[in-house]
């Protein structure tokens, strides 16, 4: 059995062991667990508003995961998605609310998307700058980082830019709105999936191919599984820690245009809490490869709006569990795999 | 008298993959037993078995004439089972006797530690086996010669009478490996069982016993080692017959290609590394720096190839071609046309995790040959690594989706001397320790790559530890010592030595400590 199918398994296994495993939790709950994944079934895929549902949490956390899986490439752990989504929303909350009203939609979508993925980049490269020029974990300085962007953006909403009396920005423009899947062709009934989803999958492959096809690939990877080796081919290891964290932040950004641009059109407080931390997950459970991805995504984001359609009936917390077990199972196995390997 | 070590039937898997297979053997108590093999032959697999760092899948293992299951190190020092590592476990911090008291301090909790008492001992020891060390002395200040003494003196304060050593002269000069040597025949004669890991044949034939040839995970043969001779131990662990000595013709050095000047090497710390080292080495010739490991040549690599840490103080000059490549970095020294094997390949110059192509376009992959937009040409590097794997007969199945870390050490050496050796426009070629860890098969066919490049008129650099390569390689040879050349055999010299081997050695080894 090669790798790639064992990794494949190892996946599939940890998501049923963990399915089997909240089963239990609620049948001891004293609910029925065939109803409970009946009723997450019909609310989700089972109906065009569900799937649009489940499609627009599945476009954030495939940013979410890219930003995680790409610096882990290169063995960097971002646990800082978080707070380069945070900057990123409210970046592109605030050029959305600034520019004239006049431009064309196209740029102003871009304009707004450009702002939200260079303030996610630039959070992301102060880590990975901490990294480089003074060996600061990366782990810790991203954690840290995701309360001070709460702070920042706290501040300057409540100080400068909330609309007097409430705890938002004011609109964006309508020319940098993203138009919902609904009012284009129809489908997904009222839900708010967005054509932001088509950013998506062009993101994933793009930087599927830059990381297995281009020779900036080759050396990033080569950095991120022998540094001192890939010294001696003289690759420059310190750049490609800085570029591997600051694309993943710009990818984190970019989860601004589904749920800012396409959905809320104003900056709220709290708006993308924990997306990017279940982008840890999501980046994980993929094995951190950009295609895969995709489909961890679609995993996690059933989970969370199933979670919430449920929720009358069982605390949605259980789903929380299910997506934790899943990771923890995932390393585990893993860690397993490579023991019984050797 | 009897076994001391008996094994029956001994077979040990890995997934589908055979370690061991049906082994079974017998040590005489009171004797020397070398077990002799090519990398990935066995051999530690079963020295493990034996010391119960793993549990056999079938078999059994006597010892004294018991069975016994170990399910840990522990359990077999208990039973008079103790081995020497390759690499010490020893703590540095600590002085030599409390090392020798570690995990078995002979007080209960909050005692004293009967240090005295294992003074005494100590010297008792050093006297008897030749194993002289100072008991307070701390281990960060030993040379590896005594680290290894202190590690032997472990045993005996373990009471181990089965004693197992992998490859015990790997860090040690002539000089210390003959006292080893004379150590271990005492242990011998004192009624103590020793086994032997190695893989230099002079070795085997020179202080054990009785020899066990491994391949491919089973006994090829036991036999005195009075009764064979080294080719046909050769012949029996590689499966056929093997050219042990390089044909050298004369070679016909050309212009000074690298001219290195009173270089010297200072570390952050202001440790002195390299001091006034001076040498030059020509087109067409092979300069062989010969010394013990850890007399500078990691800093003089370091030095030449853009890879000192920061802070480090560099002095002096080293030119090539007129050039200067001091101050500059690994990917500017490879554009002037130097071309480097490091000496820690599994760490520096291979990536485990790549396929084998790729392995083999690592660190070459700025060429433009190689390239088609910003990816690779894929026709290209087929053809390239087709060719290399012909070239220098690398075994492996499919080069495109193959791991690199599924190859045996010296399939990974060839990799890297056939990715570095073909670099286009080389003009210095240096070659750090280039068959470490590499089988006696695959050392013929790198030694003769290396003089057919020389041939071709290439300046090469050779640093190794192992003396008969130097001897065997060489053009001239420096001697490496405390972080200078202390001396230099001349072309004719070394010409005139080389097939007097033994001698050449000895006075080889008398530069080098």
């Amino acid at each position: 059995m090669n790798r790639k199918t064992a990794q494949f398994l190892i996946a599939i296994i940890s998501i049923l062991s963990a399915l089997i495993v909240s089963t239990l939790i609620i049948f001891m709950a004293g609910r029925d667990p065939v109803m409970i994944f009946q009723k997450m079934f019909q609310a989700t895929l089972g109906s065009s508003y569900g799937t649009g549902q489940v499609v627009f949490r599945m476009t954030t956390l495939v940013f979410a995961g890219l930003a995680v899986a790409l610096p882990f490439q290169v063995k960097l752990f971002n646990i800082g998605a978080e707070g380069q989504l945070q900057m990123g929303t409210f970046a592109a909350a605030l050029t959305g609310a600034l520019l004239p009203a006049t431009l064309p939609s196209f740029s102003a979508i871009s304009f707004c998307i450009f702002a939200a993925m260079g303030a996610g980049a630039c959070w992301a490269l102060l880590a990975a700058l901490l990294k480089v020029r003074f060996g600061v974990n990366e782990v810790i300085a991203t954690i840290m980082l995701n309360f001070i962007a709460q702070g920042i953006t706290g501040y300057l909403l409540t100080y400068h830019f909330a609309i007097p009396s409430t705890v938002h920005t004011p609109p964006i423009i309508d020319a940098a709105i993203i138009p919902s899947f609904s009012s284009v062709t129809g489908v997904f009934a009222k839900s708010p999936a967005n054509l932001s989803t088509l950013l998506a999958p062009c993101a994933a492959l793009l930087l599927w191919v830059m990381l297995f096809k281009s020779r900036f690939g080759f050396e990033m990877r080569a950095t991120g599984l022998q540094p001192e080796a890939a010294r001696y081919g003289g690759i420059n290891a310190g750049m490609h820690t800085l570029t591997a964290m600051s694309i993943g932040g710009a990818a984190a950004g970019l989860g601004a245009a589904n749920i800012l641009l396409g959905y809320k059109h104003y900056y709220e407080a709290g708006m993308s809490s924990g997306i990017g931390f279940t982008g840890i997950a999501v980046a994980l459970l993929a094995g951190a490869h950009p295609l895969w991805i995709f489909f961890s995504a679609l995993f996690f984001g059933m989970l969370e709006y199933g979670g919430l359609t449920v929720n009358a009936y069982i605390p949605k917390d259980i789903f929380m569990m299910i997506e934790a077990i899943t990771i923890l199972l995932v390393i585990s196995f893993n860690a397993l795999g490579k023991r019984i390997h050797q | 008298m009897g076994a001391a070590v008996r094994l029956c039937g001994i077979s040990k898997r890995f997934g589908t993959f055979a370690a061991n297979s049906n082994i079974s053997l017998s040590v005489e108590e009171g004797s020397i037993h070398a077990l002799v093999g090519e990398n990935g032959a066995g051999k530690s697999t079963l020295t493990k078995i034996i010391y119960g760092m793993i549990q056999p899948s079938e078999g059994e293992v006597y010892i004294q004439g018991k069975p016994v299951h170990f399910s840990s190190p522990r359990e077999a020092i208990d039973a008079g089972v103790g081995m020497v590592h390759q690499h010490f476990m020893l703590i540095p911090t600590l002085t030599v006797a409390e090392n020798i008291m570690l995990g078995d301090e002979h007080a209960r909790l909050f005692q004293q530690l009967p240090l005295r008492r294992l003074k005494k001992l100590i010297q008792k020891h050093a006297l008897e086996f030749g194993l002289a060390v100072d008991p307070d002395a701390l281990v960060e200040n030993l040379s590896v010669g005594e680290e290894q003494r202190v590690e032997i003196l472990k045993l005996l304060f373990r009471k181990a009478s089965i004693m197992i050593f992998d490859e015990p002269t790997a860090v040690l000069t002539p000089s210390e490996t003959e006292h080893l040597f004379a150590t271990l025949r005492t242990l011998r004669d004192k009624g103590n069982t020793i086994i032997l890991i190695t893989h230099k044949l002079d070795e085997v034939l020179s202080v054990a016993d009785t020899v066990s040839v491994m391949r491919k995970g089973e006994i090829i043969g036991t036999m005195p080692a009075k009764s064979v001779t080294k080719p046909e131990l050769a012949r029996m662990m590689v499966g056929r017959n093997v050219l042990l000595k390089v044909t050298n013709p004369p070679p016909k050095p050309g212009k000074t290609v690298l001219d290195v000047k009173n270089l010297g090497y200072r570390t952050r710390q202001g440790v002195e590394k390299l001091h006034n080292l001076s040498f030059t080495v020509r087109a067409g010739e092979i300069y062989g720096i010969a010394g013990v490991e850890g007399n500078g040549q990691s800093e003089l690599l370091q030095a030449l190839y853009g890879l000192t840490p920061a802070g480090t103080l560099l002095t002096g000059e080293a030119m090539l071609k007129g050039r200067s490549v001091l101050g500059k970095n690994p990917a500017e020294i490879t554009l002037m046309g130097v071309s480097l094997t490091p000496e820690n390949r599994l760490r520096h110059a291979v990536i485990l995790d790549y396929t084998v192509s790729a392995n083999l376009l690592f660190g070459r992959h700025r060429e433009p040959a190689f390239h088609r937009g910003a990816g690779f040409d894929n026709d290209a590097l087929n053809r390239y690594c087709e060719q290399m794997i012909a070239d220098y007969d690398i075994k492996c199945t499919s080069p495109t989706s193959q791991l690199l870390s599924s190859l045996s050490g010296g399939n990974q050496q060839k990799i890297v001397l056939a990715r570095e050796l073909n670099r286009p426009d080389i003009s210095l070629l240096i070659l750090a320790q280039p068959t470490r860890g590499v089988d006696i098969g695959a050392i013929e066919t790198i030694h003769n790559k290396i003089i057919e490049a020389r041939t071709k008129g290439m300046a090469i650099l050779l640093i190794s530890s192992e003396l008969e390569e130097i001897t065997a390689l060489s053009t001239r040879i420096g001697t490496l010592y405390k972080g200078s050349i202390v001396h230099e055999f001349s072309q004719d010299e070394v010409s005139l030595n080389r097939n007097s081997e033994d001698e050449f050695h000895k006075e080889i080894g008398l530069h080098i400590t």
